[in-house]
């Protein structure tokens, strides 16, 4: 392509309309990942970056030898895996649910009401969660309390703790997941059920060679495009749930970045498992989007 | 394609018995916080709230109103939530739409494109973050809540598929009537973006809204907190702080509990949310739609 200036100058004014939010995204974003030098420095917020000692690895190796360290990347890993899987399956479950409803006005009602906890803060459901599941006065646990069962600490019992993660965040977001699939259901081609019917094939054979396999595409798009979220716990839900007594199964790499940096104030070890973190991060979000594209031919843009 | 078998038309009972129990199950601990909110403090220790409340009160409303750090911070919310959402919508809309382009006539379209995107996929993490929030004088500033995410790429991704779909001949209309690039955007563009503007509009708001970690690190002042922060070292606190309450207050105190208050707090800062929802809640579907899944 060789230079073209009547097409440069009518594109100024787009170039223009860039020029803000570049450098917005430039201040706010590209010079945090400068920032990310600290990680190799012995960093000290009074001394600033200008006298820093160079440490190397140091802090790299001080992470490795903590000795919680593996048991967070463990915990991490485990519970966005599950939250992978319920988050595949219920919100799929719920729209094939809600697909077979004809009343139009109940089936709104219900979307309306599905979709609403995705809007709320973690901050309000954690205050919510805690209250219905105390052991003490929370409804849950009354309701155990009635059918003869003890109750249960479940945000104090490392067994509870992590299920308690998963549960309350399919709660949260599987209404919003059924948006893509009742989206994606509606696409598929009517007259396929149409010739099914004439060759006999009920309700469940229907499902079962029609519906699913129709879904199937935007299903193993979501799924390749979750990969990118296996060392996301999910900091905000965590952090309103947890505290020291189900560290053992509930403490995340977020978390802990969160107590490193800014609890114990040391700058360029936290820093350093930012990066880590960040790193593996981006390999397993490039491989979803790789595979999303190779499968799905899915494109970001 | 309807079924008329009676083993169907006994799903499609057990069907509707589902859905509206999975429906409760979402909406229950609301209610049952707005039930406890509405409580004595006496009826909600000894556990007798579930969805109706027990002793009618509004004493915990009147403690929340009485109470100016949350006055203050709803104030810090309100603020927040104006700024952040018009400086999202402004780059949302001037970033889209150049990117909207094809390569072939825009041609620096794709490298600005992944400078953008890149930034969804890594970060600098939180300590260099707040370093950078930090040199640049914004502690304690409500621009350190607004700036950090002025380019919101998920909105401008949404929004630039959404141009994407406009049938060319709207823009080459215009560009026939001597409109240049802005003009079009203004009065062709906009116009028949709605469904796409309300959607990333409200996704910007509920996330400003509802945002309470930023304003825990960058505000160095409790006083300077925004709603979310402040719910959250409270819900996370173990007691009501009693000091500086006056007589009024300490005999309101009596009346009301932790529980109660938390639940009244807990339901006001939701209620903004509430109340824009529905009116939102027509475009969502059909802007998320068009905006993510292509084809």
């Amino acid at each position: 392509m060789h230079f073209n200036p009547r097409q440069f100058l009518r594109n100024i004014p787009l170039h223009l309309m860039i020029l803000p939010a570049l450098l917005l995204v430039i201040i706010f974003s590209y010079i945090p990942m400068a920032g990310l030098v600290i990680a190799f420095q012995d960093f000290s917020p009074i001394s600033g970056f200008r006298d820093m000692t160079w440490t190397g690895l140091e802090n790299f190796r001080y992470l490795f030898d903590l000795p919680g360290f593996r048991q967070v990347v463990w915990n991490t890993v485990i519970i966005s895996v599950l939250k992978i899987i319920a988050g595949l399956t219920i919100p799929v479950i719920a729209a094939l649910l809600l697909n077979e409803v004809r009343a139009n006005s109940f089936k709104r009602s219900i979307q309306t009401i599905i979709y609403m906890p995705h809007f709320f803060s973690w901050v309000i459901l954690g205050g919510i969660i805690v209250d219905v599941l105390s052991p003490s006065s929370g409804i849950v646990n009354m309701l155990l309390k009635s059918l003869g069962i003890q109750p249960i600490q479940f945000l104090a019992d490392n067994h509870w703790f992590r299920y308690v993660l998963v549960i309350t965040d399919q709660w949260k977001e599987f209404g919003f997941g059924t948006i893509i699939y009742l989206a994606a259901l509606t696409s598929i081609d009517q007259s396929l059920y149409e010739a099914s019917i004439i060759d006999g094939a009920g309700r469940w054979k229907q499902t079962w060679h029609i519906t699913l396999p129709g879904i199937r595409p935007i299903m193993i798009l979501m799924l390749t495009l979750s990969l990118g979220n296996v060392l996301n716990g999910g900091f905000d839900q965590v952090f309103n749930l947890y505290n020291p007594l189900v560290y053992e199964s509930g403490d995340i790499l977020d978390t802990m970045i969160y107590r490193i940096g800014l609890q114990e104030a040391q700058y360029s070890v936290s820093t350093a498992l930012g990066l880590i973190k960040s790193v593996v991060s981006f390999v397993f979000i490039g491989l979803g989007y790789y595979l999303a594209y190779r499968f799905a031919k899915y494109r970001i843009f | 394609m309807h079924h008329t078998s009676s083993a169907y038309r006994w799903f499609l009972r057990f069907n509707y018995v589902i859905l509206t129990v999975i429906a409760l199950l979402c909406l229950f601990p609301i209610v049952n916080i707005l039930a406890i909110s509405f409580s004595s403090s006496t009826a909600v220790n000894a556990g007798s709230v579930t969805l109706w409340p027990v002793d009618f009160t509004l004493s915990s409303y009147r403690y929340m109103l009485e109470n100016n750090q949350f006055i203050h911070s709803f104030g810090t919310s309100l603020l927040r939530v104006v700024l952040g959402v018009s400086v999202n919508l402004l780059f949302t809309i001037l970033v889209a739409y150049p990117l909207s382009k094809e390569a072939a006539t825009f041609r620096s379209r794709t490298a600005y494109a992944w400078i953008f995107v890149f930034t969804m996929l890594f970060g600098g993490g939180l300590i260099p973050g707040y370093l950078v929030v930090k040199e640049m004088g914004l502690l304690d500033s409500v621009w350190a809540l607004v700036l950090p995410g002025a380019v919101p790429i998920f909105n401008v991704l949404l929004m630039l598929n959404f141009f994407r779909g406009l049938p060319k001949e709207l823009e080459e209309a215009a560009w026939m009537d001597g409109a240049g690039h802005l003009r079009t955007l203004w009065s062709v563009y906009l116009p028949v973006s709605l469904p796409s503007i309300a959607t990333v509009t409200l996704f910007s708001l509920v996330g400003h809204w509802n945002a309470w970690f930023d304003g825990m690190i960058y505000m160095r002042s409790p006083e300077h907190y925004p709603l979310a922060t402040y719910l959250q070292s409270i819900l996370q606190q173990v007691s009501v702080q009693n000091e500086n309450v006056t007589f009024e207050q300490a005999a309101l105190l009596n009346e009301i509990s932790d529980r109660t208050t938390q639940a009244s707090q807990i339901f006001l800062s939701i209620l903004p949310i509430l109340a824009i929802y529905p009116f939102l809640q027509r475009y969502f579907v059909h802007g998320l739609v068009v905006g993510s899944v292509k084809g």
